[in-house]
Formats: structure tokens, sequence, C-alpha cells
């Protein structure tokens, strides 16, 4: 078995066919000494479908990475973030202060340390082992660590709009089942003084009507429940164009307008895996109890993992 | 270069595809776990995820 040296490449008609196999006979074109004209324009056409089909290759890479492997990154970030706040707590550190109130005026601005985490959001209806740290800022980094404050939205139990932002598919993908929430699930949000539970907004009278369909009725009923405003003018879900920032107005879709209640919205890619639309979710306030040691809300009754 | 690359391939067949694969595996993983995280910041929002902030 001697390694045969040749001058030319494996695609060409000689070389891929037998006798011989791999080790065929020098292919056309090709001497010894030199390399004709024909086969410099066979390595041009090679070459091209050869990085032709590198950068293809890399292209499907990219999509995995985006949509799985930046999970590992972020889902480390997160991991990360939450350990720092849990520190923190314990040591009394509150990076909110204290100064989140049940029904704080919208007026008072609550500074924040950017980019570092000051509030957890637990969401029952994805499952008791939900919970994220939510960071302040709405930068890529902030994004790649966990939901997002939008700066300059009220901060939890405020009067007004706790307003987030996170990923739908890839980077920890926060927001990926958004779309799963239903009028009435609850939302929680835990900081060092109190935990808040907000009800996700929308037609609960459409919604269990909805229930009792099957099929594609029942997702447009569901999905038109959802869409119901209340009295203030306020969806449960909304789609909207990215540019459409009055979503996360203290009163959502009314900028200008004074709240008289504390709202939360949550801000994410739509249609999965794209990036044209918003998917909006708006949440109203429905409880808030003080913190006391490790006690959990009855809303999260069974635990948190 | 590939058809280079096949041809330094020292060994028999089963050991050249061995070889081969090892070094499809090495490359798609340097691309996914040093190189796309290090690159994807400076790209323009892509397709797949984008920005999820309602921009300004």
């Amino acid at each position: 078995m001697s390694q045969h040296r040749r001058g030319g490449w494996d695609f060409s008609p000689a070389a891929a066919s037998p006798p011989g196999g791999l080790r065929a006979a020098p292919p056309v074109g090709t001497t010894r000494r030199g390399i004709g004209a024909g086969e410099i324009v066979r390595r041009i056409v090679a070459g091209t479908g050869e990085l032709l089909i590198t950068v293809g290759a890399v292209l499907v890479l990219f999509a995995l990475y985006e949509v799985k492997v930046s999970n590992v990154f972020a889902d480390h970030n997160q991991a990360v973030a939450q350990h720092k706040l849990t520190q923190a707590w314990s040591k009394g550190q509150d990076p909110l202060h204290g100064q989140d109130k049940l029904n704080l005026p919208a007026g008072k601005q609550v500074v924040l340390p950017a980019g570092q985490g000051f509030a957890n959001l637990y969401i029952p209806a994805f499952g008791k082992d939900y919970a994220k740290t939510v960071i302040q800022g709405t930068d890529d980094a902030d994004l790649n660590e966990g939901p997002g404050h939008y700066i300059g939205t009220q901060v939890p139990g405020q009067l007004g709009n706790f307003a987030m932002a996170g990923h739908r598919v890839g980077k920890g993908e926060p927001f990926l089942n958004l779309d799963q929430l239903h009028p009435g699930d609850k939302i929680v949000v835990q900081t060092a003084s109190n935990w808040y539970i907000y009800t996700v907004l929308g037609s609960q009278p459409q919604y269990q009507a909805a229930l009792k369909l099957h099929g594609s009725a029942r997702s447009d009923a569901i999905a038109a429940a959802l869409a119901a405003t209340d009295a203030q003018g306020v969806p449960g879900r909304e789609i909207v164009s990215p540019s459409a920032v009055q979503v996360i107005a203290p009163v959502p879709d009314h900028p200008g307008e004074t709240p008289t209640r504390a709202l939360l919205t949550m801000t994410t890619c739509h249609p999965k895996y794209t990036a044209n639309q918003r998917m909006v979710i708006h949440a109203v306030l429905t409880r808030a109890v003080k913190a006391s040691g490790s006690a959990l809300p009855k809303e999260l009754a069974g635990g948190t993992l | 270069m590939y058809a280079w690359i096949w041809r330094h391939l020292p060994g028999p067949l089963a050991v050249r595809i061995l070889q081969a694969l090892v070094l499809i595996a090495a490359v798609s993983l340097l691309l996914l776990f040093v190189v796309f995280p290090v690159v994807e910041p400076h790209l323009p929002s892509n397709p797949f995820t984008g920005p999820s902030t309602v921009s300004q």
C-alpha cells in the first residue's frame, strides 16, 4: 500500500471511477511537469465549489449556534446573575434599596445599577422550575443574562408599567413560551422586600368560553380573549411592530396618560425565529405580600426548584 | 483544499475516514464555542433571534 503521489484533485472523473478507486491514474489534463489551461479552469471551478459548500456549512452551524448553543452561554450567565442576587440579598444588599413599594407613584424614579439583577421572575404556567433573575437594562449583554428591565419604566409594585424584554429563541430564551400565557395566568415577581403577583389581562369570560371549543376555533378564540382590552384599553396580549414603544408606556398603548394601576409588560420577538414583530403580554398587579423568610406566596405553592 | 487534506491523511481508508470526522468535529466545535460567541455581538441583528427590545 504505497502512498501514491498525485498532482491532481480527487473530483475528476478519472479519480472518481474505478479501477483503483481513490488511487486511480493521474487525472486528465495533469502531468508531473505542469498543469494545462484546462486544469487551471477545473481547479478554479472546483475551488469555488468547495468555498460555497464551506460557506453553506458555516451558515448552518451559525444557525445551530443561535438557536441552541447560545443557550449554553446565556444559561450560565443567568445562573451567575441568580447566584449574585441571592448572595446580595443574604448580605442585606438590595439593589432596589427597599424603594419598591406597593402603589409607589409612577413619577418616582427608582435608579438601579445597570447590568445587575434586582428581582426574580416566576411564571407558574411555565413550570415550577421557571425562575429568572431580571437584569437592569436591555442591551445585548443584559439580554444575554436574562430578561431585561427597560430603563425608565417603573419598578415592581409601582403604579405604571414594570416592563421587561427577553429573547424568544436562543440566548437563554426566557420568553420562548410567552405565546402560551392565557388570561388569568399568574406572574410572580420577587424583590428583597416583597412578592408581587400580577395577573395576565384579557377577557376571562371569553377565555372560559374558548376552552369549550376544539381545534383551530379554540386557538382563535383564545387569541381573541387575549386581545380583548379592559376598561382602560389595555389588552392581555398584542402583536406589534418593533417600533411600537407605546406598549411600555406607564399606561400601555396610551402614552401620556397618568397610571392608576401597577402593570407588568413582557416583550419578545415574534414570530418565533424572527425579529419581524414583537409579542407583548400585559398583566395587572392583583396581590402583594411582604417577604418573610423563605415563605412562598400561595401562587408558588409546591415550591420552586 | 479538501482533496489536499484527504491526500495528506495517513493510514488506510477506515483510519482516514475517522481522522476526517475528527477534523470536521474539531472545526465545528471551534466555530460553535469560540468563534461565534466572539463574532456574534459585532454582527448586525440577525434573523434568528434579533434584538428582543422594542427599538427606539
